[in-house]
């Protein structure tokens, strides 16, 4: 057995671990962070993707041992104050999740893509997740969460801008945000940069403070530690 | 576009307010996108032991012992058994479809006795406290196996007699089913077609063998206690499961309790009763401790079912002018090595799509069922129908060229008119509404059809390396499983009905309960959407449970687009009793008749006095309260409904796809992917996009990427990511999707499935893409996946060739003999 300490999503964490012990298996089990998942066992899928020291990692290809003395930060250390963090807010507006089980990593994978290219172009984001396989949407629409994220306004995108909890844009008319075009007729990209009131549902009473969708800091990730030198996610799939 | 004028309106909401139609984000991404998520392998028990499952490293082969000495001496090592120790009790895994009255099934064991019969079957578990432990203990197991030949051809295997893959059956067929239209009535038979035939075409094609490759691997939790258990299941069909582990296990049903937590996808890859159930189930029982089974990815693409796996044999007749006469299809589907919950059923659903949307006077459809020493198949998204699409849109396209035909005008020239609707097909299906020509026509213009062909003519002219393809796909399906007398009549062992009850609580909120267990397709927002329609509460105050046969008694579950046409008329019918109910309540709080109530905007208001009204809140608390409440009836709203569709649900749509080839690599390129599907009157467009992208991704990822191989010895060789190869975003193009409306007209809210409908146009668009591209190259077929090897393969091959290329060595693969395995026009 072997002690390691390290930081995870902001809190100390010590412990004595087997030096075979994957960072996931350490995360999941040891300290209960199952929001971040494993989805295969060739390091091809991404779900498993967290950040150490700032970079991405896949977390079933390190070991726990490489992450003594070293801050990981997993989807659970993202949201600030009951808040979710843009990018969670942007997948949530764009539809960029369907059973969600690939979405934890591949938030994390999008955070590290925009910290190191904060205006990507469709090609590039798309070659920035292609560590992270999803089987339910297609891309398409983590692509234009990704895009919202980055500050960027989407093409071909029908998301209205009504959020669960029924609060619609501010200054926007419920009515009007009827789409009477279904398919992927775009939304005024005015819509895009406007404020919104999001409340984090499940949560009752007053909206809480105002996350703005179209964030436009080049780096979202700025919660997220630091610039360490390009890391893209290893292993890409096939 | 059409709309019908006798739609019921919801009456609880104004037009303009009306939930139905909006793109609502969705209530469950909350905690998926913050990891507060409950996937089943998240779950644990106190005292819980893991299960770890030894697998045969062989196909087919007698087990002569098993030694599980080695793994008890290992420190955290609860128990071990093998099969003989579960071969009293453990039944079969039940197959429900028994699609004809002689189908043989030999019986599936969950964990092998005496004979495997593929590899990744269950040989022997452990239980331990750890997964590592569990892990590590099955490498000191050791089993001795009497190698038996692989069985690994289907072609081979209905000829085979000697090499049965069951020594107590006969033969390698599992069964012989048979439609022909004439027989049936619906009808001619193709005898006569094809003797008058102008032209015939005949074709082969291969549907390889998938694997639905979920993200999330499946997990099972069993707590058996009290002579009952909870089982927690990484499943799609909580309902069905329990049904099936009852009479299966003899356990007592009303002691089973099955709970489909947060499922990390599905697409029929976890419709299913699995062996791993079953074993997590019979060694909780047996130490009376909690245990739990996660797969790994390797042991999911092994030995969670695989999907599609056909040969098909294709004629088609028609007349000089385009006009189609006959279809006759022959098909041997790959079953693998067991039938399990709806094996068999798989083609045989595909029977009734060949004719698709085309006016077929005669047809007539035979599928072999066999047996091989693989991976048992089932459904996987489509199941049967995009098989049957990929063969008609690809024998269509050939016909095209045989006539020197425009490929759409052929397919005009065919299919069901917009007035001609409903339409009742050859194969005895009707088509209840449908508008291919407005898809069509908003298709062609969304891809830029002629500006494609100007293009593709001069890289012709220039004989440019890259080639340029144009590929169409136009269909419909058949989904909404399904009105229950049908299923009967095809021995299909359940019924098509869905459940829903809706209760309001004293303070107004709302809750939904649902017999459909959804893994990603958004429920939760749809019905809240619907029941705030018809009900006229607010989005936010509904709350939807399902997936817990305890809280969500009564379903059939989710799978063959059967949700919102199924499971969400019912929600409306619960909800329309809830009104009934409330209005009686509300009649009286107001004193007036019934009769002179409005329901409007979530109100009752007495006609003609509009200050008199009364907030269907208001009725809920008035019930609770029971203070003041007419004579003769119950104090309460609380309503359940059970809804049986009358057909049938029948979306279509056209996609165009256009494939840059470079003939140099074999590599393809999709340049550009439109589609134009008609679902019916949407309920949230951002959820059917999302449902068509992915359903996208799959039907190109079997035209392009996907394959299940297996080598000489039986052996999966694409058994990990590394090798079973799911497209990453940069293997997929951006999609230009739109939608017409063409109402459903059997049932209220106007709607159709969505589902599966783009995995079952998109594969044959792709494929006649590449094809167009390359036939003036001499190509007049690819195997799928059309990779780069393939392509280049094909297009050094034979010139004159109307079969595909050799160079695979996959299994159910290429051989070029064997015109017609089944025999021409012999239906028997």
């Amino acid at each position: 057995m072997t002690q390691i300490n390290l930081t995870v999503d902001g809190i100390k964490e010590s412990a004595e671990v087997e030096p075979r012990v994957l960072l996931v298996h350490y995360l999941r089990e040891n300290l209960g962070k199952v929001g971040t998942v494993v989805g295969c066992d060739t390091s091809n899928c991404g779900a498993c993707t967290v950040h150490l020291d700032g970079e991405s990692v896949k977390s079933c290809s390190v070991l726990a041992v490489q992450a003594d003395g070293c801050e990981v930060t997993t989807i659970e250390g993202l949201s600030r104050n009951g808040e979710l963090h843009p990018m969670q807010q942007a997948f949530h507006d764009k539809h960029g999740l369907q059973c969600g089980f690939c979405t934890p990593g591949m938030i994390m994978a999008a955070l590290d893509l925009l910290k190191e290219n904060p205006s990507p172009s469709e090609h590039e984001i798309r070659e920035g997740i292609e560590g992270n396989l999803c089987r339910c949407t297609g891309y398409q629409n983590i692509v234009s969460a990704i895009q919202q994220a980055a500050g960027q306004s989407s093409a071909g995108q029908v998301a209205s801008d009504q959020d669960s909890t029924g609060q619609s844009s501010t200054g926007q008319s419920s009515a009007g945000q009827n789409t009477a075009d279904q398919g992927s007729t775009e939304q005024a990209s005015g819509q895009q940069e406007q404020s919104t009131q999001h409340i984090v549902p499940g949560e009752t009473g007053d909206a809480t403070a105002a996350v703005p969708a179209g964030h436009s800091a080049g780096a979202p990730a700025g919660d997220i530690a630091d610039d360490a030198a390009a890391g893209q996610s290893t292993g890409g799939a096939a | 576009m059409t709309i019908t004028e006798d739609r019921v309106e919801a009456s609880g909401h104004a037009a303009s307010d009306r939930e139905v139609g909006k793109s609502r984000k969705r209530k469950e991404d909350q905690r998926l996108i913050t990891g507060r998520t409950m996937w089943t392998d998240n779950h644990t028990l106190p005292g819980m032991l893991h299960m770890g499952i030894l697998r045969s490293p062989v196909a087919h082969a007698r087990i002569s012992s098993v030694d599980l000495s080695g793994a008890l001496e290992r420190p955290g090592i609860v128990a071990a058994f093998s099969g003989q120790d579960f071969a009293d009790e453990q039944g079969s895994i039940p197959c429900a479809w028994p699609v004809t009255p002689d189908m043989v099934n030999p019986g599936h064991p969950s964990i092998a006795v005496d004979q495997v019969n593929h590899v990744g079957e269950a040989v022997a578990i452990v239980l331990a406290r750890t997964k590592s432990a569990a892990q590590d203990a099955l490498e000191a197991i050791d089993v001795d196996y009497e190698a038996l030949p692989t069985i690994l051809d289907m072609e081979e295997a209905v000829k085979d007699d000697t090499h049965l893959v069951h020594s107590h059956t006969e033969s390698n067929t599992s069964f012989h089913f048979v439609f022909d239209a004439g027989e049936v009535g619906t009808g001619s038979s193709t005898d006569e077609a094809f003797d008058n035939a102008e032209v015939t075409v005949s074709r082969r094609f291969i549907q390889q063998r998938l694997i639905p490759a979920f993200m999330e691997p499946r997990s099972f939790l069993a707590d058996f206690q009290g002579g009952g258990v909870t089982l927690w299941a990484a499943t799609q069909v909580p309902h069905i499961a329990r049904v099936m582990i009852a009479l299966s296990l003899g356990i007592p049903e009303h002691k089973v309790r099955v709970i489909a937590p947060d499922v990390g996808g599905g697409f029929g890859g976890k419709l299913q009763v699995t062996p791993e159930e079953f074993l997590v189930i019979m060694a909780s029982r047996r130490v009376g401790k909690p245990v739990k089974y996660t797969e790994t990815r390797s042991e999911s693409l092994l030995s969670a079912h695989h999907g599609r796996d056909q040969i098909q044999y294709i004629d088609i007749a028609a007349k000089r002018d385009g006009t189609v006469t006959g279809l006759k299809v022959r098909l041997l589907a790959d079953m693998g090595a067991y039938l399990r919950l709806v094996s068999p059923g798989v083609p045989v659903l595909g029977a009734f799509m060949f004719p698709a949307i085309y006016k077929f006077p005669a047809y007539q459809f035979v599928c072999d069922g066999v047996f091989t020493t693989k991976t048992p198949t089932d459904a996987y998204r489509g199941a049967g129908r995009p098989e049957a699409t990929f063969a008609i849109e690809r024998v269509m396209d050939e016909l095209a060229v045989e006539l020197d035909m425009d490929p759409m005008e052929l397919r005009r020239k065919n299919w069901i008119t917009h007035e001609e609707f409903p339409f009742t097909t050859v194969a005895g299906l009707t088509y209840d509404s449908g508008n291919y020509e407005a898809a069509t026509d908003k298709a062609l213009e969304m891809f830029g059809w002629d500006e494609l062909s100007a293009e593709q003519r001069q890289r012709r002219e220039n004989n440019d390396p890259v080639q340029l393809g144009l590929g169409i796909s136009t269909f419909t399906e058949m989904c909404g499983l399904a009105p229950s007398r049908v299923l009967g009549s095809l021995a299909y062992g359940a019924g098509g009905w869905e459940s829903a009850s809706i209760r309001m609580l004293p303070t107004g909120k709302v809750e939904v309960v649902s017999g459909s267990t959804p893994h990603g397709q958004g429920h939760d927002t749809a019905w809240s959407q619907i029941v705030a329609d018809q009900l006229g509460v607010p989005f936010e105050d509904v709350e939807c449970i399902h997936g817990d046969t305890a809280s969500s008694p009564r379903g059939l579950d989710t799978y063959g687009s059967r949700s919102l046409v199924v499971g969400g008329i019912a929600v409306v019918k619960a909800a329309e009793k809830v009104v009934a109910k409330a209005r009686r309540i509300a009649a009286h709080l107001l004193e007036a008749s019934e009769d002179d109530l409005e329901f409007k905007d979530g109100s009752f208001s007495v006609r003609g006095t509009p200050d008199a009204k009364i907030a269907i809140q208001e009725t809920a608390l008035a019930v609770f309260a029971a203070h003041n409440y007419p004579e003769g009836i119950e104090p309460s709203l609380d309503s359940e409904a059970t809804f049986d569709p009358e057909n049938f649900s029948f979306p279509h749509g056209t996609h165009l796809c256009a494939t840059e080839v470079d003939t140099e690599t074999g590599l393809v390129t999709i340049r550009k992917y439109v589609c134009v599907d008609d679902v019916g009157e949407p309920v949230n467009p951002l959820i059917i996009e999302g449902q068509i992208h992915g359903g996208l991704a799959q039907g190109i990822a079997q035209a392009l990427f996907e394959e299940a191989v297996y080598d000489s010895d039986g052996n999966l060789t694409t058994g990990t990511f590394v090798d079973y190869t799911i497209p990453s975003a940069t293997d997929l193009p951006h999609f230009d999707t739109d939608n017409t409306v063409s109402p459903s007209t059997t049932n209220p809210l106007g709607v159709k499935g969505v589902g599966e409908a783009g995995t079952i146009a998109s594969t044959p668009a792709v494929v006649n893409s590449v094809i167009n591209a390359l036939r003036h190259l001499g190509v007049n077929d690819v195997q799928m996946p059309m990779t780069p090897e393939r392509v280049w393969r094909a297009l050094q091959g034979d010139q004159h060739s109307d079969r595909a290329a050799e160079g695979t060595q996959a299994w159910g693969g290429a051989t070029t003999e064997d015109e017609n395995l089944l025999g021409t026009g012999d239906a028997s």
